[in-house]
């Protein structure tokens, strides 16, 4: 009998059945599960144990951080715009149009800023950082490292997950700024809406916990974006494919995780906020 | 008294999903000694070495340093006594992002509490012994051919001063003088140092120069089910006298029927 398959007649049982597919991919799904929380455990092993060397981090910060800065920006820039533009005619059919502010700016604080800088992010960095590791795994230079003394996580990917960690959300204040900025310009400038209202309603409405919330989100979106990132480049396949789909998994997996966490946090912020402050909330 | 080998396998098996690489493989490298692995491509010569190494973990059967299974050492341990050892890999395997000085002095850095001034003159030391010029360090590896690029992965894997130094394929695409330098390389270092060389090649020149010891590994597909996978163990003269086929046919270079071999399987 043929190991490993169940067989009929001494014909090897079929393997592209529903069945089959189901239980493969939902093997694939808990060995990746299972692989990123063994690299976040790693990655927090090295953490208590110290940090990594001042230069190899400035290094991660400089190119996660500051030359994240312009795309973010642009990003948040046009966020802003296009909230306004969206929700203009809505409001003035209300006669609310000078309201415009409160809308943008909270959308913009709570949930698009920190979701699309994330997005954005997880292609720039996320893909870059996917596609770096899995060129290193294949030309060797990862067990180089390990032929050096040098341990892959501690030196790889412990400062890429703390710059990631700590400047997501920083380029997310960015990115929620340079909104707040962009919304503003088109709303009074293009819509004809009055500033000194729109940044009233903007300050009545926002409160620190949607602020905090939004940060707070970033965090954990910058955390998943580096594990995701590192992960897929520690397992990349043979070759200049392996890479190509390394990076491209790492976006994928990054985004689909974004959205996780974005779901799972919003909905458990929200509870939290009516816990803390119940009470209705009026626009 | 006989010494305990520098590294031994009892019984190595090695599998990459369904395929087995290296099956039930027993050896012993000496101390001082220079030991060329041969076989053709995919045979599980780099995969051995990077066992040897413990960059890699066997399937079965265990893989000793000093006579000591490497699985009674603990985490902190290998790292620790793999700086033993150093490694040039077939690509180099330089660190794209670093220049050729921070690669040299990567591992001065990493396990080393030398000052900047030990370390510079280590890596000038590194450097001028595999033959590049000192203007060289400032350069990064793309900017470096095939030769440099493994001259510096030499450079590097002697920084720390290795008992033993693996050549995963060090000739592997370089012009016959380049190959030729590289085998003076192994010797000179040799010559210099007490040292325990593995060489995986598949270049009979380089076996000729440098071989105290040649091992011949067959791929585990093509032997039969209680073969040995390592079809031959002598000096190079006996490589080049051997009346077994398959090491003849490996040393003369010739095709004989492999093409129909292959194409029929």
């Amino acid at each position: 009998m043929a190991t490993g398959t169940l067989s009929t007649g001494g014909q090897p049982a079929p393997r592209d059945t529903p069945f089959h597919l189901i239980g493969s991919a939902t093997i694939r799904l808990l060995e990746g599960t299972g692989g990123l929380a063994l690299l976040l455990a790693s990655i927090a092993r090295r953490l208590l144990t110290g940090l990594p060397s001042r230069s190899v981090l400035l290094t991660q910060m400089f190119e996660i951080g500051v030359q994240s800065l312009p795309v973010v920006a642009v990003t948040g820039g046009f966020i802003g715009m296009v909230l306004a533009v969206q929700s203009y005619d809505t409001l003035r059919t209300m006669g609310f149009e000078n309201r415009i502010g409160s809308v943008v700016n909270v959308s913009l604080v709570k949930e698009l800023g920190p979701v699309l800088a994330a997005t954005m992010l997880a292609g720039r960095v996320g893909s870059r950082m996917a596609a770096e590791l899995g060129t290193m795994r294949v030309t060797e230079q990862i067990e180089a490292l390990r032929a050096l003394g040098a341990d892959p996580v501690c030196y790889l990917a412990v400062p890429r997950f703390l710059s990631c960690f700590l400047l997501i959300p920083l380029l997310t204040v960015v990115a929620d700024l340079v909104g707040m900025l962009g919304g503003w310009f088109f709303s009074t400038q293009v819509l004809g809406v009055n500033s000194v209202e729109y940044w009233r309603y903007t300050f009545s409405f926002i409160t620190g916990y949607d602020v905090l919330s939004g940060l707070f989100k970033s965090v954990w979106f910058g955390g998943a974006i580096a594990l995701v990132a590192c992960d897929r480049g520690f397992r990349c396949g043979a070759g200049a494919e392996g890479v190509g789909r390394a990076a491209t998994d790492s976006f994928v997996y990054s985004f689909v995780i974004i959205l996780l966490i974005d779901f799972v946090l919003g909905t458990f912020l929200s509870s939290l906020y009516y816990v803390l402050w119940p009470g209705p909330v009026s626009l | 008294m006989t010494q305990t080998p520098v590294i031994s396998f009892d019984q190595v098996s090695r599998r990459f999903g369904s395929q087995e690489v290296l099956r039930n493989v027993s050896l012993e490298i000496h101390r001082n000694e220079t030991l060329v692995v041969i076989g053709e491509s995919g045979c599980g010569k780099s995969v051995s070495m990077k066992l040897m190494m413990s960059l890699m973990e066997p399937s079965s059967g265990q893989v000793l340093w000093a006579g000591r299974p490497l699985k009674d050492r603990t985490e902190q341990e290998l790292l620790r006594e793999r700086l033993r050892f150093g490694y040039l890999f077939q690509g180099a395997a330089l660190f794209d992002s670093l220049s050729v000085f921070e690669n040299v002095a990567f591992g001065l850095r990493q396990n080393t509490r030398m000052n900047e001034r030990q370390i510079h003159e280590n890596v000038r030391e590194r450097v001028h012994e595999v033959g590049l010029p000192a203007s060289v360090c400032s350069k990064k590896p793309a900017e470096l051919s095939g030769g440099m690029k493994k001259r510096v992965g030499l450079a590097r894997a002697l920084a720390l001063q290795p008992e033993v130094v693996f050549y995963d394929e060090p000739t592997t695409g370089l012009d016959p003088v380049m190959t030729d330098v590289i085998n003076e390389l192994i010797l000179k270092v040799r010559s210099q140092r007490p040292v325990t060389s593995v060489v995986v090649t598949h270049e009979m020149r380089t076996v000729q120069r440098v071989a105290d010891r040649v091992l011949m590994f067959y791929p585990v597909s093509r032997l039969e089910p209680e073969e040995d996978q390592i079809i031959f163990t002598g000096t190079a003269e006996e490589a080049f006298a051997s009346a077994d086929p398959r090491v003849a046919q490996f040393v003369a270079g010739v095709a004989g029927d492999r093409l129909q071999e292959l194409a029929g399987a």
